[in-house]
């Protein structure tokens, strides 16, 4: 034995195990705690101070979203209130959502919070991915508010009988048996009327969300099949 | 089991496992019926619209697989606590109190899943209907209870393993199923914040199935390695504790591959890449070691001019091999085609994803936890060595052959939503459609139907195989 080799020693293989698991759960910890100060939600005075913050504050519901190249990070990310040519926000710009732009802080995380519960009180990321997760029975929901599909000139408008984004997209979410988007029909789920501004305030505030560039090239192909 | 042959030490834990390992079977049962709705519902959109939608299908299916696997893995460790440790298992009175509070409470949730399925947007929902947080949608009442089930099991296991003999196998268990317990709790909270939901979602989901669990399973392959062949225990353990250096040390910060895109900065881009690319290598270490010790065993049985097989449980076996290649295949291959970030950018959140979740969770989990199964089965009814019957052949043919069509189909069906979905078309809606309405995509959804259908009678023949198969005379007793 005493000539024996520490590779099969079995209290050398345990001791780093320990140690090697242990030095992965520490790394994970910190950078927890570094991710979770970069992805807390900010708030309205970020906006008016124009700074950029990963997961923006409710009350980017006031103002217009899209989703550009950035120059310096070769990527699309989210622009908030209007672009300034290499893909960085503004926060100039407003857009009406439910016709004000002058949700307030309290107001406007109201509706996110309840947008968020109903979220989960349906159980929509059993259909839809929401970044990403979930079923994939229906569209990804990340980007869904700049879906050219619900703007001005999308199919959804029309088939809803409204004039904005933000209501056609409330009253399929209320009605989704009547309008036949798809031979896989979303269900009835019983949302309300005030649960439906909730969930498009939360797929809003979805799309300002910095998601790295996911997905690519979001609602800017066309013409590619089908003659579109 | 009117023929119990569960005597002496261990005989009540032995007794709680099959328990366990009932309750498991049934709601496999139910986790492949709901698994066939949704597939259905995949081909045939209109079936059971409004009744029971494809969320409420796939709710249970994706539930109940958690549900079934948790009670396997629970009704192993009761199953081996006295083979290893020497002694009765203590408290083993509050834990068969606990099953029942267990196997009452997943009743309930599966039942308001099923009838309730949906509520109004606020607190009462997330408390007693649903979450709707994937895989672990059940109500929060739920979650508390299953934390004291899980404490009471993590005390039967730790009190039987500080009194007896404390092996590296349960060691490794001790360590494990305290972490397994404790991750749970990550995903106890309501927040506003969808990053920050997603980012401890999976601290759960990812440390679960792809760190504690994987440990759960190497620790469980070196059991059945030393009560199946006669391996030995030195060996086994130093591997097991190498797959246990290997497997934390890729599967904690591999974690890292699903903070690509959910809000959270870059640099987990370059973590979880490298990382998740080396979360194949323990697997292979553990599909080495299984064959290693196998030949080696018999080996040296074969020098002594014996000229039998070492097994003395070869459907159990069967299926600790087919765990062994299987982890290999779907979690290490299968995971690693997709897990680079530049390749997630266009996989991320297609089939690609249900391909490799199929052959993952059946390679890595349901195989051994089958082959457990059959452990019991031998020890229930005091055999020496089980043999396969043309039942267990069977199920085990048809279950993994179906389960490899359904990942092939599967994957076609992801290169469709990638290619056209998302590359081609950018991922709106109507790309989205565009993929679904292909004829290729159509296609690869009809064989996963025809492939569960294929695994769905090999599961019937399972059980009627894991029914019956102690009784015949086959075996040598």
């Amino acid at each position: 034995m005493a000539n024996k080799s520490v590779w099969t020693d079995n209290r050398f293989w345990r001791r780093t195990a320990t140690w090697v698991t242990g030095f992965a759960a520490l790394l994970l910890i910190w950078l927890t705690f570094d991710t979770s100060t970069q992805i807390a939600m900010g708030n309205d005075s970020d906006l008016q101070n124009r700074i950029t913050k990963r997961v923006p504050s409710p009350t980017v519901i006031n103002y217009k979203i899209a989703y550009d190249m950035n120059v310096k990070r070769g990527h699309e990310v989210p622009v908030i209130g209007g672009d300034d040519g290499h893909g960085n926000s503004l926060f100039k710009e407003k857009e009406k959502f439910f016709g004000r732009d002058d949700w307030s802080q309290k107001e406007a995380k109201a509706l996110l919070h309840l947008g968020k519960l109903a979220q989960q009180a349906k159980n929509c990321m059993d259909c839809h991915t929401i970044l990403g997760n979930g079923a994939y029975y229906a569209p990804d929901l990340t980007k869904a508010w700049l879906d050219p599909a619900w703007g001005p000139n999308g199919s959804m408008q029309a088939m809803t009988n409204k004039n904005t984004k933000e209501e056609a997209m409330a009253e399929f979410l209320q009605h989704p048996d009547m309008f036949p988007s798809h031979i896989r029909m979303m269900p009835n789920l019983g949302i309300t009327a005030k649960e439906a501004k909730g969930l498009v305030a939360f797929l809003k505030h979805m799309s300002s969300i910095d998601t790295n560039g996911f997905p690519r090239n979001f609602g800017k192909m066309q013409g590619a099949v089908h003659g579109k | 089991m009117e023929n119990n042959h569960l005597i002496g030490i261990g005989r009540e834990s032995k007794q709680l496992a099959t328990w366990y390992f009932t309750f498991a079977a049934i709601i496999f049962g139910a986790q492949l019926l709901f698994g066939l709705i949704a597939a259905i519902q995949f081909v045939e959109p209109g079936f059971l619209y409004g009744v029971l939608d494809f969320s409420i299908a796939r709710i249970i299916h994706i539930n109940a697989l958690i549900v079934w696997m948790v009670s396997a893995m629970f009704g192993s460790v009761y199953w081996l606590l006295p083979d290893e440790t020497g002694i009765d298992t203590i408290g083993i009175k509050l834990g068969k109190l606990l099953f029942w509070i267990f196997a009452a409470a997943i009743t309930v949730v599966v039942l308001v899943f099923l009838f309730v399925q949906v509520g109004p947007a606020n607190d009462t929902t997330i408390w007693f209907i649903t979450e709707g947080r994937e895989y672990i949608e059940a109500p929060r009442w739920a979650d508390w209870g299953i934390v004291v089930v899980v404490l009471g099991f993590v005390s039967n296991l730790f009190l039987t393993g500080m009194k007896g003999r404390q092996t590296g196998v349960i060691t490794v268990l001790m360590s494990d199923m305290i972490a397994f317990a404790g991750i749970y709790l990550a995903g106890m909270f309501f927040t506003d914040n969808i990053s920050v939901d997603q980012y401890w979602w999976w601290w759960v989901i990812h440390l679960w199935v792809e760190a504690t669990w994987e440990v759960f399973v190497g620790a469980i392959a070196a059991y059945g390695l030393i009560k199946m062949l006669g391996a030995h225990r030195q060996v086994v353990e130093m591997w097991l504790w190498i797959e246990v250096t290997m497997l934390f040390g890729s599967g904690i910060l591999g974690l890292g591959h699903h903070y690509f895109w959910i809000g959270t900065p870059e640099y987990w881009w370059e973590i979880g890449a490298l990382f998740s690319a080396l979360e194949p290598l323990p697997l292979v270490a553990m599909f080495v070691h299984v064959l290693y010790d196998w030949g080696k065993t018999q080996g040296a049985h074969d020098a002594k001019g014996e000229s039998k097989a070492v097994i003395t449980n070869k459907p159990a076996f069967t299926w600790f091999v087919l765990n062994a290649f299987g982890n290999f295949l779907g979690a290490g291959v299968w995971g690693f085609f997709h897990t680079l970030p530049q390749v997630n950018l266009y996989t991320h959140g297609t089939q690609f994803t249900a391909a490799h979740g199929h052959l993952a969770f059946f390679g890595a989990y349901a195989t051994i936890l089958i082959g457990m199964f059959y452990l019991a089965v031998q020890g229930t009814n005091g055999i020496k060595v089980l043999k396969s019957t043309k039942l267990s052949i069977w199920s085990t043919s048809m279950i993994t052959g179906g389960m490899m069509g359904m990942t092939v189909a599967l994957t076609i069906a992801g290169y469709v939503q990638v290619l056209v979905s998302r590359a081609q078309m950018g991922a709106t809606w109507a790309a989205y459609f565009d993929g679904e309405n292909g004829v290729w995509f159509a296609q690869a959804m009809d064989w996963r139907l025809i492939m569960g259908v294929v695994i769905f009678i090999g599961f019937i023949l399972l059980m009627i195989d894991l029914l019956t198969t102690g009784k015949k005379s086959v075996h040598e007793r």
